[in-house]
């Protein structure tokens, strides 16, 4: 295995000196290895998660035997900590179509080596964020009232209203998603077919990966359909978390009925995807000895995107409070000094400012951005800041209002947490299910771009690049 | 899929087993290629090549006609549109009229969203099961995995099969000319 090459930190795209095969053993040695072969972390990590699946499935027993009294949550404050968690998860889930949609049509090459695992993150994450509305329903176990079928009742549901919207929008993309993650997935899956080691894994890949033979004219329709379904998802992605704002937008709460809420939660949504990817992208290419081929550079441009989505989402800020002031109506007036200064909860706007306007800041040196351990810590607080954000426009929105006998304050109890940290075992179980047993990488579409470099000449632009950044020496 | 490599492949050769075609197999994309274009210009038209990743080059050196999968989106995606808004109306207008301060029935700006998502649900799905329909997938056996070594092909080698129907096929003459075209080895391969 050339664990030497990808010891080297490098800026280029890929790594030098990779070749098609060694792309493949990087990559799939991990998930071809026997079991006895797994590495301890994974177990250690998969175990805290599966342990955490537990916490989330006892929060749903208690949830569905109970009820929703086990929340906070009360009039005013109807939509609390498992609507934040929704929002906040399908946020995060943005990254991963923007990463392999949007680059892909832009044609951005450094896409390639982290679009699986991202697309793998979006997946999961929509799968924790999907379950928090169907829990915070109540009776979840009829859920399916909201999809348009023909019933006894004799009715439709009420296609006005955001929240039809937001069902449609959710599923749709996370079977588009699903549908794109799968099609990419199929020639590395025969890749997997192809060296596997064992019977099961035989019967497994050979299984998924449809019989995919390679060939020509399968590459030739392959490619067009890949074409076309990230510029189906590009528009999908930002109509999604564009409808989740409507949600918001299109009712009269104060701090809501704002126009600026689509845009702004794309950008929040995309923000806090590209935090979620340094979270995971640092760790993972320490430990699947992935550096050759996750490199600096691509830190290095999701910290330039994590600070440019950063300071529209402080725009958006800005310009909300702007237009409570100017708009002169005097609850959104209230509503504005009640989130900056209010008794109960000015420390989370001000908290909120911290993680997402002071910490991102110091990506404007690219001194941090090539710090792996800074981009971490940075995401880290990030995805605390964009959990704070949703906070702030939830909660502290709806505890004041319009009228001053409806005013209550709300505090999250045990379960609301509860739910929350369990979701966060659903994610890690089912992501560490995926490091165990499906490429992390895009192991064909590197092959591709290992031989367009090498034959392009790409690398005469990556040597001019690597002096630019004091590494021509060894690029 | 090794076992079976390791068969005596010569035997089919020789015309005991189905002959399903002679695959030559290559180190490199361009000679792949280049194979191709060859093969395209001695006259055979019934092939394919096999490689780990798409290849520049090699729809054209094998003349294939370009996808008319957008023309098929673009006719799901209108008929996304049909449907999706159809729906809303249907129920809106026609099936539960619900008069909410004299509004419009037909409320248009508030169907555009699931309009749009249903539009490109209907689009994704199209795509992906029209791509693996004419693509022949899902497909457990293809004869192309009988070929000794093919295992290499999602790796790093590059393969051009000559099928045996082909009309200009033929054993001897068609081995001959896959051996010019430099490959690593050219064997056949059974049906």
């Amino acid at each position: 295995m050339p664990t030497s090459v990808n010891a080297v930190e490098t800026n280029r795209v890929l790594g030098p000196g990779q070749t098609p095969a060694s792309i493949d053993d990087t990559v799939n040695t991990p998930v071809l290895a026997g079991l006895d072969r797994t590495p301890l972390w994974w177990w250690i990590g998969f175990a805290i998660s599966a342990a955490l699946l537990g916490l989330y499935l006892v929060s749903v027993v208690r949830l569905v035997t109970v009820g929703t009294g086990i929340f906070g949550n009360n009039m005013p404050v109807a939509w609390a900590m498992p609507i934040i968690n929704f929002v906040w998860w399908i946020g995060i889930g943005h990254a991963g179509t923007l990463i392999s949609a949007a680059l892909l049509l832009f044609r951005q090459p450094w896409r390639t080596s982290i679009n699986r695992f991202a697309e793998a993150m979006t997946i999961f994450a929509v799968v924790c964020a999907g379950l928090y509305p169907i829990l915070h329903l109540g009776r979840p176990w009829v859920f399916y009232w909201l999809l348009p079928y023909p019933n006894t009742f004799g009715l439709f549901p009420q296609f006005r209203s955001p929240l039809a919207w937001d069902l449609f929008a959710i599923s749709a993309y996370a079977t588009v998603s699903l549908v794109f993650w799968y099609i990419g997935l199929i020639p590395d899956l025969a890749t997997l077919r192809d060296s596997a080691r064992n019977r099961f894994q035989k019967l497994l890949y050979g299984v998924l990966s449809l019989g995919w033979t390679g060939s020509a004219r399968g590459w030739t329709r392959y490619m067009r359909a890949y074409l076309i379904l990230a510029a189906l998802s590009f528009p999908l992605v930002l109509s999604v978390h564009s409808t989740i704002a409507l949600d918001f937008a299109v009712s009269v709460v104060p701090g809501w009925n704002n126009t600026i809420m689509p845009p702004y939660f794309v950008a929040g949504a995309v923000f806090a995807g590209f935090a979620m990817v340094l979270i995971l992208a640092i760790p993972l290419r320490r430990a699947f000895h992935l550096r050759s081929v996750i490199t600096m550079r691509h830190l290095d441009n999701a910290a330039k995107l994590l600070l440019g989505t950063g300071m529209i989402v402080v725009y958006g800020y800005a310009i909300e409070l702007f237009m409570a002031w100017y708009s002169g109506v005097e609850f959104e007036v209230y509503m504005a000094y009640n989130r900056v200064f209010g008794a109960d909860h000015w420390w989370a706007f001000w908290l909120l400012i911290a993680c997402n306007f002071v910490a991102i800041q110091p990506l404007w040196f690219r001194r941090v951005r090539q710090s792996p351990l800074a981009l971490f810590v940075i995401g880290v607080i990030v995805s605390i800041g964009m959990w704070l954000e949703r906070f702030v426009i939830i909660v502290v929105s709806l505890t004041k209002d319009f009228l001053l006998s409806s005013w209550f304050n709300y505090v999250p109890t045990f379960w609301d947490w509860a739910l929350f940290i369990g979701s966060f075992g659903l994610f890690g179980t089912l992501f560490f299910a995926f490091l165990r047993l499906l490429p992390l990488v895009a192991t064909s579409e590197m092959k591709e771009m290992a031989h367009h470099d090498a034959q392009h000449g790409s690398d005469h632009f990556e040597h001019i690049r690597g002096e630019y950044y004091g590494e021509g020496g060894r690029a | 899929m090794s076992d079976v490599a390791s068969a005596p492949h010569d035997a089919a050769a020789g015309g005991a087993a189905e002959l399903y075609g002679l695959a030559a197999e290559y180190a490199a994309p361009e000679q792949v290629v280049s194979a191709a274009e060859a093969a395209q210009r001695a006259g055979y038209r019934v092939m394919d090549a096999y490689t780990p990743y798409p290849v520049e080059g090699l729809d054209a050196a094998l003349s294939q006609p370009s996808s008319k999968l957008g023309f098929l989106v673009l006719a799901a995606g209108f008929a996304g549109i049909i449907l999706g808004y159809g729906m809303q109306w249907y129920a809106s207008v026609e099936f539960y009229p619900l008069n909410v301060g004299g509004r419009p029935l037909n409320s248009w700006p508030n169907f555009i969203v699931i309009t749009f998502e249903v539009t490109v649900l209907l689009t994704a799905l199209t795509t992906a099961v029209v791509m693996l329909l004419r693509n022949g997938l899902p497909r457990p056996y293809h004869s192309i995995f009988n070929t000794p070594g093919f295992e290499r092909v999602s790796r790093d080698r590059f393969f051009l099969c000559i099928e045996a129907r082909d009309p200009s096929f033929d054993l001897a003459g068609t081995r001959a000319f896959l051996e010019d075209t430099g490959p690593l080895a050219v064997v056949a391969v059974e049906r």
